[in-house]
């Protein structure tokens, strides 16, 4: 025999509610997954380097030659850059590679400009919540894959 | 009988699963969906730099793809009835870099009455400008349905005071609340702090009148430099500030009239393992607020759970 189970209205409305929720979430995921990788490591990516305003380029990083700063970089770049970015900064499904000379040849300041601001139609966040010196730690792991030595591969074991 | 065997392995046996079985059956299932869904969920990285803030909101949100799952406690002092202690658990999820969307689920448990769901809440963020400006605002749009138990007290608004709670469960729950409420999350970070101030505004969707609230705070992590080493207790991972938020009344009585008001000073603690503590005991600053909140959070952020949902429902490749 079957057995019918009946949901009270309320139930129902809270159920279909939820099951809505559901799929909105999933197919907006999707949307901006497929979206990401489609159009990861293309030129547009990167063209927000060009838009930095000339006072934030000329910036240099107070942290330029500490190596500790760049280790913290290397820290910080493993807690909140690498899960779309690459633990090696190579690129991910979801952003760009860094490694690229767009990135590399790019002042301190504006790496430092693109951070903060984000590119948020692009699916960047802000990243100003991190405190002014984070930032420019950050900025220093970046810049120090153009050197011969290199940093020595993500630090920390985050 | 049907109703007596046990089924360890939950088979359904073509119907012949009547009755309590068959909820046995179903139970079985969710958890092992629940735990696999766990362990899927665990096995993702994390991060988390999250603000100490409970009731204010900052202009940052979820980064795109994360799932950021929290639990709220509040203890609350009541006079003239039972204290009680509200609970809710959030699901945070960055859709976009300018959208992020949360669902709450609301409960109570007032001492010597009862424990009960008190209801739901659906609200979405927008970021409005691209870069970062002098003030950054967001717009805060949020749908609830819950009942007249619901004390978590996520916002004080319109002419909501301490005695509004002092009935009996039964009797508060008996009220459905159906209610949109507008935020404007205008925020800036200047030299570590953070300055954030929320002016809201809800219309119970019955034929009640616009009521009118705030919340605003301050915060700044205890060190601005990160240390080169990986830690747990050192001080870039701890933030502290402090947070005020209470009613301005409604739109025939404007002010701060018959409103309750509270200051809080919040901390947050951000685990290098992707966990975030918060805690903030709360204040009431006049006789129409409850005298002390006692509020803690725990959350944990798991980045990349939108491509896993999309990889579990065949997208994204």
């Amino acid at each position: 025999m079957r057995t019918r189970v009946a949901f009270p209205r309320k139930g129902r409305i809270t159920l279909l509610t939820m099951v809505i929720l559901l799929a909105f979430g999933v197919s907006a995921a999707s949307a901006q997954e497929g979206g990401a990788a489609a159009s990861n490591n293309q030129k547009w990516n990167y063209i927000e380097l060009t838009k930095v305003p000339e006072r934030a380029r000329a910036k240099q990083n107070p942290f330029e030659n500490d190596s500790d700063s760049l280790l913290a970089g290397g820290k910080l770049f493993q807690r909140h850059c690498a899960e779309c970015h690459g633990m090696k900064a190579e690129g991910g499904k979801r952003a760009p590679s860094l490694l690229r000379e767009e990135v590399q040849q790019a002042t301190p300041g504006a790496l430092f400009w693109v951070l903060t601001n984000g590119v948020v139609w692009h699916g960047m966040p802000v990243w100003s919540k991190l405190p002014e010196p984070q930032r420019w730690q950050i900025v220093a792991f970046l810049k120090s894959f153009r050197t011969p030595l290199g940093p020595q591969g993500p630090t920390g074991s985050e | 009988m049907a109703g007596h065997r046990t089924f360890p392995a939950c088979v359904l046996l073509r119907g012949e699963i009547v009755g309590r079985s068959v909820f046995s059956c179903v139970r079985v299932r969710l958890f092992a969906f629940f735990v696999f869904l766990c362990s899927l969920l665990f096995s993702l990285p994390s991060f988390a730099q999250e603000s100490p803030y409970i009731v204010t909101y900052d202009h940052y949100l979820e980064e795109p793809g994360s799932l950021e799952v929290e639990y709220f406690s509040t203890f609350g002092t009541q006079r003239g009835a039972n204290d009680f202690h509200a609970h809710w658990v959030e699901f945070e999820y960055g859709v976009t870099a300018w959208w992020t969307t949360e669902f709450y689920l609301d409960g109570q448990t007032t001492f010597g009455d009862s424990t009960l769901f008190t209801g739901f809440r659906l609200e979405n963020r927008f970021r409005l400008l691209r870069h970062e400006h002098f003030i950054n605002p967001v717009v805060y749009i949020e749908y609830e349905q819950k009942n007249g138990a619901d004390k978590i007290l996520k916002e004080v608004e319109g002419l909501d005071v301490e005695s509004d709670y002092a009935d009996a469960n039964a009797s508060l729950r008996k009220e459905h609340v159906h209610e949109l409420e507008f935020k404007l999350l205008l925020s800036k970070t200047y030299k570590g702090w953070n300055f954030a101030v929320n002016p809201l505004a809800a219309k119970n969707l019955s034929n009640n009148p616009w009521e009118f609230g705030y919340a605003m705070g301050a915060s700044r992590p205890l060190a601005l430099k990160a240390s080169a080493n990986r830690c747990t207790f050192c001080r870039e991972n701890f933030t502290a500030g402090v947070e005020m938020y209470g009613a301005l009344g409604d739109r025939y009585h404007l002010g701060l009239h018959d409103t309750s008001q509270y200051v809080a000073p919040v901390a947050a603690w951000n685990l290098p393992s992707g966990w975030t503590l918060r805690v903030s005991p709360g204040f009431g600053l006049n006789d129409m607020s409850h005298r002390f909140l006692m509020r803690w959070g725990v959350s944990r952020e798991f980045s990349g759970f939108g491509e896993m949902m999309s990889h579990f429902f065949g997208g994204g490749r």
